[in-house]
């Protein structure tokens, strides 16, 4: 059963196609890669997935499953980004966007917000139902940190974290709003061998653990072909190839699109 | 029942210097709402009103990182709606001599707490439609628009003459003297900000105020956001200007132009943008300040005439201070800061090291 599915979408800056004619069909407990050059369209792909950008043409379909198990494919083309993080589907940002001044347990509280179902004048009041969801939000979230490996700096500003430890507190800020599809963009970036191998036994791990589907933005070539089910392949804004990772990676198109940066792709 | 007893104690147990400094203030309060003399009373009252004001400020500029500069219009709302609805009945007559009041409000007069919250709610009524509009955009919408309307209201004000009695104003407003109302109000208003800002509220307010985008992402809804702390604050300054106004005992339109406003903002950004206790230490010193040095605006002489000692050289003096501040003190007294115990306890070690330099360098883990 399909999760995410995108129907031609379409979108357009000005004269500028940034993502032409975008069919993915993402499926449940899949782990789904987005590659493709710079500047081919990734990361745009992402913010119209998550309603950041509203497509200039075609339609976002999502699937979620509610509390009874049923499910129903919802059309959440253009629709406001918290709303759409409320039906599950959560992202972290390839420019690490952190609250900075708050600290790491803050940043991933922050995330509960849509879940809280007590109102501004409990919370003013510190009626019960508030102290409870209170409670309940930090044990939760000191659950995920601990799940991260965070919880010995819950109390530091998050912009005091080195950059890896960042990264892995953007991945527990968007697990805290209880997603069924996780968008990843770009986890590895900027971290070394060792630590991107630590990260895919991580994402590996946190996908069974929290029954996820991923759908990730990645340069690291031998992170994306080693976990990925399916890939799907962008270049200038078109799909140019589509399918597991032995059939992507002997596709001539590919090759072709990667050859010319070939050395941007590897590091 | 046994649980709650648990719970309160274990409360106490944990907060226990809070809870001797509550007792202390009150005790404090009483005392001085006993002896000080009318002068000293008056000054009081006005810091407690500044403070309330001041924290509905901060609460949307500092917290939520909304500017918005409406505070005089807001304050405007709450006194007219204590001052219409308190005025007694008798001397309505008198006060309104040019035009009559409004026949469907003459007859009409409330107790002071029940108008003094129905000018809170009418505050944040309007704000409910400025905000509309404004809080959808990002950027420096919301300060134009906010100061647009508290000019709009003042003239408005100005000139319902059935109603406010336009440039008259309205005289003999029951006044309070004691301090149990400013100050009273203005603790459960600090209470119920400070148990806002550490509930999942308060963090999304910082949530926006820190990255709209990444907020957005998380779930935090921009509009609705806002909008929630926009409101309170526009309630919060309401119930000021609703003391404000029984306090002076009169209120007329020239009390809330726009400049009124710049108080607040050189409160929260003297005490720091996004701290509690930093607006109430600067409500207080901006206050008290002001009264100190009412000697700069008049006339004054050391042998030879000085002519810069004329009225409004005090606000020179607050000016430069303002400018200071953005200059070389950003993020003002507090930050982000809280006066915590902690945050005291760390201050005095801190500067206790600093003080006998090497010598601290072996202990300090007793504290």
């Amino acid at each position: 059963m399909s999760l995410l599915r995108t129907e031609n979408v379409i979108m357009q800056f000005g004269g500028v196609v940034a993502v032409n004619d975008l069919n993915i069909d993402i499926k449940k407990g899949e782990l789904a890669a987005l590659i493709g050059p710079n500047g081919a369209g990734k990361t745009t792909a992402f913010n119209v997935i998550t309603g950041v950008y509203t497509p200039t043409g075609g339609k976002v379909l999502f699937t979620p499953t509610d509390k009874s198990g049923a499910t129903t494919e919802i059309d959440i083309t253009g629709k406001k980004p918290d709303k759409i993080t409320g039906m599950g589907v959560a992202r972290t940002f390839q420019n690490i966007r952190l609250f900075k001044e708050l600290t790491v347990l803050e940043n991933v509280l922050v995330a509960t917000h849509l879940n809280a179902d007590y109102s501004f004048l409990s919370a003013m009041l510190r009626a019960p139902k508030a102290r409870k969801g209170e409670r309940q939000a930090k044990m939760d979230c000191e659950f995920l940190l601990e799940r991260l490996g965070l919880i010995d700096l819950k109390n530091e500003k998050a912009s005091s974290l080195p950059y890896g430890q960042q990264r892995h507190l953007e991945i527990a800020r968007a697990l805290a709003t209880k997603p069924q599809l996780l968008l990843l963009d770009e986890p590895a970036a900027g971290m070394n061998p060792q630590e991107t191998d630590e990260l895919t036994d991580l994402i590996f791990k946190l996908k069974t653990d929290f029954d996820l589907t991923i759908f990730m933005i990645e340069h690291h070539m031998d992170l994306v072909m080693e976990i990925s089910d399916h890939i799907y392949v962008l270049d200038f804004g078109c799909t140019i190839a589509k399918g597991t990772p032995d059939e992507v990676q002997n596709n001539p198109k590919v090759i072709e699109a990667y050859l010319g940066v070939d050395a941007d792709v590897e590091d | 029942m046994k649980e709650t007893q648990n719970s309160i104690g274990a409360y106490l147990k944990l907060h226990w210097k809070t809870a001797v400094f509550l007792v202390v203030l009150l005790v404090g309060i009483g005392v001085a709402d006993i002896f000080v003399d009318s002068y000293l009373r008056r000054l009081l009252n006005l810091c407690a009103i500044y403070v309330i004001v001041s924290l509905a400020m901060n609460l949307v500029n500092g917290f939520t990182g909304q500017f918005s500069l409406g505070q005089a219009g807001f304050m405007a709302i709450g006194a007219y709606t204590v001052a219409v609805f308190t005025v007694p009945i008798e001397s309505r007559a008198a006060i309104f001599y040019l035009e009559p009041m409004a026949p469907f409000l003459a007859n009409i007069q409330l107790p002071f707490i029940v108008a003094l919250i129905l000018g809170g709610l009418a505050s944040a009524f309007v704000a409910f439609f400025i905000g509309s509009p404004c809080l959808r955009l990002r950027g420096d919408y919301l300060a134009i628009a906010t100061l647009g309307f508290s000019e709009i209201i003042r003239i408005v004000f100005t000139n319902t003459q059935s109603i406010t009695n336009g440039a008259l104003g309205i005289k003999s407003i029951p006044t309070i003297s004691s301090l149990w109302w400013t100050f009273g109000t203005a603790i459960l208003i600090i209470i119920a900000t400070v148990l806002l800002i550490n509930s999942t509220y308060g963090r999304a307010f910082k949530s926006i105020r820190e990255d709209e985008i990444a907020a957005e992402a998380m779930g935090v809804g921009l509009f609705k956001t806002k909008m929630t702390s926009f409101l309170i604050g526009a309630f919060f300054t309401g119930i000021g200007g609703g003391l404000f106004a029984a306090l002076l005992g009169t209120v007329d339109p020239k009390q809330f132009y726009f400049t009124l406003t710049y108080n607040f903002l050189l409160i929260i950004v003297l005490g720091g943008m996004g701290s509690i206790s930093g607006t109430v230490i600067a409500s207080f010193v901006v206050t008290l300040g002001q009264e100190a040095l009412r000697f700069l605006d008049e006339p004054m002489a050391f042998g030879l005439d000085l002519p810069i000692f004329r009225p409004g050289l005090r606000m020179v003096v607050f000016s430069f201070l303002l400018m200071v501040i953005v200059l070389f003190y950003r993020k003002g007294l507090m930050g982000t800061n809280e006066l915590t115990w902690d945050f005291i306890a760390q201050k005095y070690r801190s500067i206790k090291k600093k003080l006998s330099g090497k010598k601290t360098s072996t202990e300090g883990g007793g504290n």
